[in-house]
């Protein structure tokens, strides 16, 4: 038995192409854990697509001697445990696409397992699905993993939902168990909103109700689980709504030719529109709709143009071009459900990079409201959000950004956030509604501290403290690396003698105890500049274990990296940039570290540099390099 | 345009171009991996409608390892000059000096050398902060799991363990310094997607794919073509013509000729749905080791 792509000698080739290019597309995500049978489900469907090559064939026949196979003989789940030998290296796999095809239709599978980490993948794989095929096994019911499943497909707005009862078969092929299952369900899933919830109930491993109506379930009336994908309708959706064109792309091949490249991401365009742009709310009239095959009349959502306008207004990347009455809202508060999807907690008051469509901004938690529990649903205060756990927060971007509620449009309501120093993705929202100036945030919602300063600028705050003899290098290795860390649009600040001797500690001497306090100054300063969320370069012969020591504990938990600038005191004397040297030896200058006071070399530095044959300028590479800023 | 539903043709085609100009839009160097096979013909042709009436806004890059078929560099030549898009080859130098060749090598080290290590040399060369290849899901076990934007460390590593999160068509671009981006605008197609676009785009490809007459012979049950006279024949071999055409191309000496009479293109499809073998079984690298494509990837290989 096979579904599709049939091709016999007797087939009217240019028919069968036509049909091959015509099919529509369906993604999918399929939830559930191994043991619902999700990966039979799936490889019975790679199967009956015929997407099973002859020799894989063979080999799986073999394999399945000794397992619980269907009238072929085949465990179907074999064809698709790549999945499990990749999990024992240690490799997760969040999401993994498979494709098959009908006669009617083609498929793209998001095949989503792990049980750990299942909200992130859940909601990475249902972003860009239709429909989710929701697995329950007819011998244990509805349970909590299945209302779980169920309110992360609703949170990220998946709209057609097919409940498949599997394992019918080991249940008697029961109408009174299906009936109960699908009561339970129903009850729960109802509330959650969605537009199609089909249920039916089939034997993956059998193939009852996969292809057609299974002769052991007469009472069951609904089509089987195949046709049902191939003919349910979820693209109408998308044209009926307003219009959104995010631009992308400002097309100038030369003077005379200006358009704005993009998807239309719901609704249409036609020539001779009126529309207006999102940033500057002036209007334009689309006067070409320009692809390589030719112009168009108009473009539907989902279509890749490039339009023109019928004069100069300032357009450019992360414009939303909308029709006037039905624009998006525009503007730099909203509240959002977050996914979040990182080891490192979101909190609030902490700055990230939000990108929603092609706009980029810096944007803040500003309030956490709740969490929600996935399980029960039970709403909880928190103060941070976790790995995979979900959130209710507002959130204020830097300027406007133009944005639809995600339950109207996931394209133009749904962003991700970026940590601003590593450029991970962070997590993932959803907007719930735009908050007017009247409903303005608090700010007091959260302190600011020391996270919420370095988050502003895109640093992590430290200090990096040079020690080592006079004219070893400590300063010129500074100075590189703070132009280098200010180029990179890091801020960064020198302490050194000159800065300081002069200044601050002017009333200190050269005793023991002049020189304690001293350093006790320099590490106080450093804290403070740090604690403001400045990276601290101080370049400090700083001679003594104890003192460097008493610099550490100051710094408290703020990172602290002790480089010793390793320069044997030949070289030092040598170069003697100040002559400082010169005049010790001729007894101009008592207690000179080196010559008649000891230098301690620091036993356990983060960092040695050599001094004697390298450049300055490797050296601070080598630095920049260790440091990771 | 009168239907509101795009066939999928179409929205596979809409969604490449949306991920091509992303590239074009975020990155400062982007460069397209051209391998000149017919997914790379589709890729171009993708690239072509992407920025319409602009040229591609980016150059083409070809790693030539001095093995590949002479037909396919003539018509590597000839869509340049058609096309009028930036054309960069590069071989590694080194294998040439040290004249490394899949005969005296293995594949495996050849391979290494003139597509692996090349490639990086490349990429370091010019400084390409985001890569553009033609790889697809369904190909292969490895491929099924990487995303559109794959991020790339600074020794051009992939580490599948922490890739990034790719919800909606959202794509975080953002870089550190060194780092780069590998970006699969076809990981949705399949194998007969490529081919009906071709066939319904009229996409031109190179006629190694149509069934001809070659010369060739039979190495270890593989049909190798004798595309010229670098190839050393062992005792008993000689050269015959047989009616063959490639599934895939590459460097001649390790990519499988099938014996087939189909010359056009619904042929091809036809004999291609009919065949049920897989798409990759022509090319000798993979079958090195197990998992191979895997690690060839961690290491930097598309």
């Amino acid at each position: 038995m096979s579904l599709a792509n049939a091709l016999t000698a007797d087939t009217d080739l240019d028919l069968w192409l036509a049909q091959q290019t015509d099919k529509s597309l369906l993604r999918f995500l399929t939830c559930g854990s191994v043991d619902d049978g999700k990966s039979t489900l799936i490889g019975r469907l790679l199967y009956d697509s015929q997407l099973i090559l002859d020799d894989q064939l063979a080999s799986l026949k073999k394999e399945s001697r000794n397992r619980t196979t269907g009238d072929e003989g085949i465990d179907f789940s074999l064809l698709v445990d790549g999945l499990a030998a990749e999990r024992e290296q240690g490799i997760t796999i969040d999401v993994a696409y498979r494709f098959f095809s009908t006669d009617k239709r083609k498929f793209i599978v998001a095949d989503t397992p792990g049980h750990e980490q299942y909200t992130r993948n859940m909601a990475t794989g249902a972003s860009n699905a239709d429909l989710a095929l929701v697995l329950i096994d007819a011998r244990k019911g509805v349970l909590t993993q299945t209302r779980r499943h169920s309110f992360i497909l609703s949170l990220i707005g998946v709209k057609h939902v097919v409940a498949v009862i599997n394992k019918i078969d080991l249940v008697d092929y029961d109408q009174a168990v299906y009936d109960r299952i699908v009561a339970d369900y129903r009850a729960f899933a109802e509330p959650l909103g969605f537009k199609t919830l089909a249920t039916v109930p089939v034997s993956a491993l059998r193939g009852d109700n996969m292809l057609a109506q299974s002769p052991h379930t007469p009472w069951y009336q609904g089509a089987a689980l195949v046709p049902y994908l191939e003919g349910i309708d979820t693209a109408e959706d998308r044209s009926a709504q307003p219009m959104r064109f995010p631009v992308q792309w400002v097309n100038r091949p030369n003077l005379d030719f200006r358009g704005f490249s993009g998807t239309v991401a719901s609704g249409q365009v036609a020539l001779g529109d009126e529309v207006l742009i999102s940033a500057s709310r002036k209007p334009a009239v689309v006067s070409r709709i320009v692809t390589m095959d030719g112009d168009l009349d108009r473009a539907v959502a989902g279509q890749a143009v490039t339009l023109v306008l019928d004069r100069e207004v300032d357009v450019s990347r992360g414009d939303v071009l909308a029709h006037s009455g039905k624009t998006p809202e525009f503007s730099n508060q909203f509240q959002a459900r977050i996914v979040w999807m990182s080891e490192e907690s979101a909190f609030p008051g902490r700055s990230y990079l939000l990108k929603l469509g092609s706009q980029i901004v810096p944007a803040t938690i500003t309030d956490l409201k709740f969490r929600t529990n996935v399980n029960t649903l039970e709403h909880t205060a928190a103060t941070k959000v976790d790995l995979n756990e979900v959130a209710t927060v507002t959130i204020a971007t830097d300027k406007p950004i133009a944005f639809d509620p995600y339950a109207s449009n996931a394209l133009t309501g749904g962003f991700i956030l970026i940590d601003r120093i590593s450029n991970a993705t962070l997590g993932a929202g959803t907007i719930e509604f735009g908050l007017r100036r009247a409903q303005n945030l608090t700010y007091q919602a959260f302190d600011v501290n020391r996270d919420v300063r370095s988050a502003m600028k895109g640093q992590a705050p430290q200090i990096i403290w040079f020690t080592g003899l006079s004219g070893s290098g400590k300063s010129s290795v500074a100075n590189l690396l703070e132009k280098r860390l200010t180029a990179e649009g890091r801020h960064a600040y020198i302490l050194d003698g000159d800065n300081v001797r002069h200044g601050l500690n002017k009333d200190l001497g050269f005793t023991e105890a002049a020189r304690v306090e001293n350093i006790r100054r320099v590490a106080e300063v450093a804290k403070l500049m740090a604690d403001a969320g400045l990276i601290v370069l101080v370049s400090f012969i700083s001679p003594f274990v104890n003192e460097r020591r008493l610099a550490r504990e100051i710094a408290g938990d703020i990172r602290f990296v002790e480089v010793y600038v390793d320069t044997p005191i030949e070289v030092c004397e040598a170069r003697d940039p100040k002559g400082l040297y010169a005049r010790a030896r001729a007894g101009e200058i008592k207690n000179f570290t080196g010559i008649d006071s000891p230098f301690e070399a620091p036993e356990h530095p983060e960092l040695v540099l050599h001094g004697a044959g390298h450049e300055p300028a490797v050296l601070a590479d080598e630095l920049h390099g260790w440091l990771k800023i | 345009m009168t239907q509101d539903h795009l066939t999928h043709l179409r929205t596979l085609e809409a969604e490449s171009i949306e991920i091509l100009r992303e590239v074009a839009a975020s990155f400062e160097r982007p460069v397209m991996m051209y391998s000149i096979g017919k997914d790379s013909s589709v890729l171009l042709h993708l690239a072509r409608k992407a920025f319409y009436p602009s040229k591609i806004p980016f150059p083409l890059l070809h790693v030539n390892t001095t093995w590949k078929f002479r037909e396919m560099i003539a018509f590597r030549d000839r869509m340049a000059e058609e096309y009028g898009f930036d054309l960069i080859t590069h071989t590694n130098a080194d294998g040439v000096r040290d004249n490394i060749n899949p005969f005296d090598h293995g594949s495996s080290r050849y391979t290494d050398i003139m597509k692996t290590a090349a490639l990086r040399q490349a990429l370091n060369a010019g400084q390409y902060d985001a890569a553009i290849g033609g790889a697809r899901r369904d190909e292969e076990k490895s491929r099924a799991k990487e995303r559109i934007f794959s991020h790339r460390n600074a020794q051009h590593a992939w580490d599948p363990k922490n890739q990034r999160p790719e919800l909606w068509r959202v794509f975080n671009t953002r870089l550190n310094p060194g780092e780069s981006m590998r970006v699969f605008p076809l990981s949705n197609w399949t194998e007969l997607d490529i081919w009906t676009y071709i066939y319904s785009e009229g996409i031109p490809i190179v006629p190694l794919y149509f069934a001809a007459r070659r010369p060739v012979v039979e190495r270890l049950g593989t049909l190798i073509m004798v595309d010229d006279d670098r190839m050393p024949l062992l005792t008993g071999e000689t050269p015959h013509d047989e009616l063959v055409r490639f599934r895939t191309l590459g460097c001649y000496p390790l990519t499988g000729a099938m014996r087939s009479s189909a010359a056009s293109l619904p042929e091809i499809i036809m004999e291609m749905q009919a065949s049920r073998t897989s798409e990759r079984e022509g090319r000798l690298i993979d079958s090195d080791q197990v998992g191979s494509m895997e690690k060839k990837k961690q290491e930097g290989y598309f």
